[in-house]
C-alpha cells in the first residue's frame, strides 16, 4: 500500500493523474436528481467502447476486398470461435448505439440541456452524431451484401445531385471509380476503421470536456451552481464518483440484459438491424426491388423522398435532408424559452415535441416503405411538422406560458 | 397518468399506422413452416435430402463438412461415406460442380435472405407448366428457372386458377388467383411425409444460414441469467451508497 502511494505520488510530481481522477470523477459535483434519461450518456460511452474492441477483433479475419469481403465475413459467423458473437456484438450493436444517442438526444431536447451555457456540448454532440452516422453507413458498405452495395450506391449518388457539374466529379472522386467498387471498399475500411473513430474519440473528449467545464443540467433545468455551501460545493451536487459510477452500473447492467436479448434472440431484429438482402453478396448487375437504408438513416431518407425533384434534379430533396440534420446544430438558438426542462414548460412545447417525435417516428417508419401514394403524402404532411418544430421554435418557446423554476433541484 | 399518455403517443401510434397488401410468397401467402433447430434428427434428415436434391446444383460453399458433421452429430467416416460424393477431405467446404452454362446460387445463407417459411413455401408449391422450359413453375417464385428438385418424392401436380371479380369503385376487377392443386402423378411419399422431408430440408438450411443458432439461444440464456443475478448486487451497492443523499 505504501508502495502504491509512493508510485502514486511519483507519477503525479510528472503527470496530473489524481488531479484528473479528481477533476473528472471523484469531485466532478453532478446534480442529485438525474432520472432514468441520465443513464444513456454513460450507456453510449460503453457502447463506443464495445464497438471499438469489436471492430479490433473482426478486423483480425475481415478482407476489405470486393472477392473477399463477402466470405470473410461468413467465415468470422461460422469459423472463428466466437466471431458469430463479436460481429453481432458489432453490428447489432451500431443499431443499438444509435437509440441510446437517439435517447440522449431526445433527453437533451426534453431537459433544455442545450441551453446557455451548454451550446458547446451540444454543438459537439451534433458532430459526434454526424461522425456515428458516417461511420455506420461506411461500416455498411464492409460485410460487401446486396444492401451494402447498392445502399451505398444511393446515398453516394445524392452527392451526384448537386447542380453546377460539380456533382458528378464529387461522387467519382468519394468513390473513386465510376461506380462502387473495389477502391471504394477500400477506402471506406480505412476511414471505418481509423480515420472515423479517431475523429470520434476527440469529440467525444471535447464532449466530455465542455460538459465537465460548464457541469451537467438536470431534469429540473435548474443552476446547481447557484447555491453552494462553504467549501463552494453545490448543495444540490454529489460526486459523480462513487454516486453515479455505482448508480450507471445498475443502468448498464439492465441495458445489457435487453441487448443481450436481441443479440442471441434476435440479433437481425426481424430484418431492422441487419437486413435480408445483405445475405445475398453484392451484384453490380442486379438492383434489388427496395433499395432500404438501415433505420437509423430512414427518417432522413424519407424526407429526401418527400420534396419533389426541380427541374428533374433530385438535388431539392437532399438539400432538404441536409437541412434536417443542420436545424439540429441550431436548437441551442432556436429555442427562447426562458426555462429550461420541460417540467416548468407550457403545453405549447410540450405538444411540440410530442409531434417532433412522432414525426420522426413515423418518417422513421416512411423511410423503409416504397414511396409512393398514401405514403409519399404521409412523409410530406411529417417532413412539413418535423421543419415545423425547429423553423417555429423561436415563436412557440416566446409565447410558451411558463411556471416557475424552483430555487433548488426537486425530487421527482 | 400524463408521462404514459405522452408515452403511448410518442410510440405506440407510429406502430398502429400500418397497412398490408399482396402475398407474401409470390402469387400466395407463406405456409407457416414450423422448423425446430433442436430436431438433431431432422437436421440430419434434411442434410442427407440436400446433399441428393439440391447438391448437383447448388453449393454452400461458406460450410464445411467437419463443421456440419460436428454440430449435426454425425461422424466423420459417415460423412465421408454418405454425404460426399467426391474424393475430398472432412474439413472440405460443401462447393459443388455447377452444370456447364447454368449459375445456379449458393445456398449458404438462402435461410436468410428468404427465410424459412417462403422456402418451405416453395419448395410445396412447384407446379406442371408447359409453357415453361423444365415443365414446372412456381407460386412463391414466378417462373422460376430450375425443375422441381425433389419430384419423384412429392410427384407432379397441376394448379388450378380461378378469376375472381371485385368491385372496385363501380368497376369490375377480374384476378386470377390460385385455387387448388390437383394430382397428376403420384410421388414415392405420401403428402404428409413429403411435407415433413420439405421441413427436414428447410431445417437444414436454416441451420446452414446460420449454424450459431444452434448455441445462441442456450447462450443467451445464460448471459440474461448471468446479468439479472449481477443487477442484485450492483443495485444494492447503489443503495447502499445513495443512502445518505436527499
Amino acid at each position: 500500500m505504501k508502495m502504491l502511494t509512493a508510485l502514486l505520488g511519483w507519477v503525479d510530481d510528472r503527470f496530473p493523474l489524481t488531479k484528473m481522477w479528481k477533476e473528472h470523477l471523484s469531485e466532478y459535483y453532478a446534480p442529485k436528481n438525474f432520472n432514468f434519461w441520465y443513464f444513456f450518456g454513460s450507456i453510449a460511452l460503453m457502447m463506443l467502447v464495445m464497438q471499438i474492441v469489436t471492430g479490433i477483433f473482426l478486423t483480425m479475419n475481415y478482407k476489405p476486398d470486393a472477392e473477399l469481403a463477402f466470405a470473410s465475413v461468413e467465415y468470422i459467423m461460422r469459423d472463428v470461435e466466437w466471431g458469430w458473437l463479436i460481429r453481432y456484438l458489432h453490428s447489432t450493436g451500431a443499431s443499438a448505439f444509435f437509440i441510446v444517442v437517439y435517447l440522449h438526444m431526445f433527453r437533451g431536447l426534453m431537459y433544455g440541456s442545450y441551453q446557455k451555457p451548454r451550446e458547446l456540448i451540444w454543438i459537439f454532440g451534433m458532430l459526434i452524431y454526424l461522425a456515428l452516422m458516417a461511420e455506420a453507413f461506411m461500416g455498411y458498405l464492409l460485410p460487401w451484401g446486396q444492401m451494402s452495395y447498392w445502399g451505398a450506391q444511393v446515398i453516394i449518388s445524392l452527392f451526384g445531385t448537386i447542380p453546377f457539374g460539380i456533382g458528378e466529379p464529387v461522387s467519382e472522386w468519394i468513390r473513386g471509380d465510376f461506380v462502387i467498387a473495389d477502391a471504394t471498399l477500400n477506402r471506406f475500411f480505412a476511414f471505418h476503421v481509423i480515420a472515423v473513430p479517431l475523429i470520434l474519440l476527440m469529440l467525444v473528449v471535447a464532449h466530455i470536456i465542455a460538459l465537465h467545464e460548464v457541469g451537467s443540467n438536470n431534469p429540473d433545468g435548474v443552476d446547481i451552481k447557484k447555491n453552494k455551501d462553504a467549501n463552494g460545493i453545490p448543495l444540490d451536487g454529489i460526486p459523480f464518483h462513487p454516486y453515479y459510477s455505482v448508480k450507471d452500473i445498475v443502468g448498464i447492467i439492465v441495458f445489457l440484459i435487453f441487448f443481450a436479448v436481441v443479440i442471441f434472440f434476435i440479433p437481425d431484429l426481424w430484418g431492422w438491424f441487419l437486413e435480408k438482402d445483405n445475405f445475398i453478396p453484392a451484384d453490380p448487375l442486379k438492383t434489388p426491388e427496395h433499395i432500404v437504408p438501415l433505420w437509423y438513416f430512414t427518417p432522413f431518407y424519407a424526407i429526401l423522398r418527400a420534396v419533389p425533384p426541380l427541374l428533374s434534379s433530385q438535388f431539392p430533396g437532399v438539400l432538404a435532408m441536409a437541412m434536417a440534420i443542420v436545424v439540429l446544430f441550431l436548437v441551442p438558438w432556436l429555442d427562447r424559452s426562458p426555462v429550461r426542462s420541460i417540467r416548468y414548460r407550457g403545453a405549447i412545447y410540450k405538444i411540440a415535441l410530442a409531434i417532433f417525435v412522432v414525426s420522426f417516428l413515423v418518417l422513421g417508419w416512411l423511410g423503409t416503405q416504397p414511396a409512393g401514394g398514401i405514403y409519399l403524402t404521409l412523409s410530406r404532411i411529417f417532413s412539413v411538422t418535423y421543419f415545423g418544430f425547429f423553423i417555429l421554435m423561436p415563436w412557440y418557446t416566446m409565447i410558451d406560458k411558463t411556471k416557475p423554476v424552483p430555487e433548488r433541484v426537486t425530487d421527482k | 397518468m400524463k408521462k404514459i399518455i405522452f408515452a403511448m403517443i410518442c410510440f405506440v401510434m407510429p406502430g398502429i399506422v400500418l397497412a398490408a397488401g399482396g402475398h407474401s410468397c409470390g402469387k400466395i401467402d407463406c405456409y407457416k413452416a414450423k422448423t425446430d433447430l433442436n430436431n438433431k434428427a431432422s437436421l440430419q434428415r434434411g442434410v442427407k435430402l440436400f446433399v441428393n436434391y439440391c447438391m448437383g446444383c447448388h453449393s454452400t460453399k461458406f460450410m464445411s463438412y467437419q463443421r456440419m458433421a460436428t454440430d449435426l452429430g454425425l461422424s466423420e467416416d459417415q460423412v465421408l461415406k454418405n454425404l460426399m460424393f467426391k474424393d475430398g477431405k472432412i474439413g472440405d467446404y460443401m462447393t459443388t460442380v455447377q452444370p456447364a452454362g447454368m449459375n445456379p446460387p449458393d445456398l449458404s445463407l438462402v435461410g436468410r435472405s428468404r427465410g424459412n417459411n417462403w422456402l418451405y413455401t416453395y419448395l410445396k408449391t412447384f407446379y406442371v407448366d408447359e409453357s415453361r422450359p423444365m415443365g414446372v413453375n412456381n407460386l412463391a417464385f414466378a417462373d422460376v428457372g430450375m425443375p422441381h428438385p425433389m419430384w419423384e418424392l412429392e410427384g407432379m401436380k397441376k394448379a388450378v386458377f380461378k378469376t375472381v371479380e371485385e368491385k372496385h369503385n363501380g368497376e369490375v376487377i377480374k384476378t386470377v388467383v390460385f385455387d387448388k392443386f390437383e394430382t397428376v402423378t403420384e410421388g414415392s411419399l405420401s403428402p404428409a411425409k413429403y411435407d415433413q422431408a420439405v421441413l427436414d430440408l428447410v431445417n437444414y438450411l436454416d441451420y446452414t444460414g446460420e449454424p450459431a443458432k444452434l448455441v445462441r439461444y442456450d447462450l443467451g440464456i445464460k448471459v440474461i441469467l448471468f446479468l439479472i443475478i449481477l443487477l442484485i448486487p450492483a443495485y444494492l451497492m447503489k443503495k447502499a451508497f445513495w443512502e445518505d443523499i436527499h
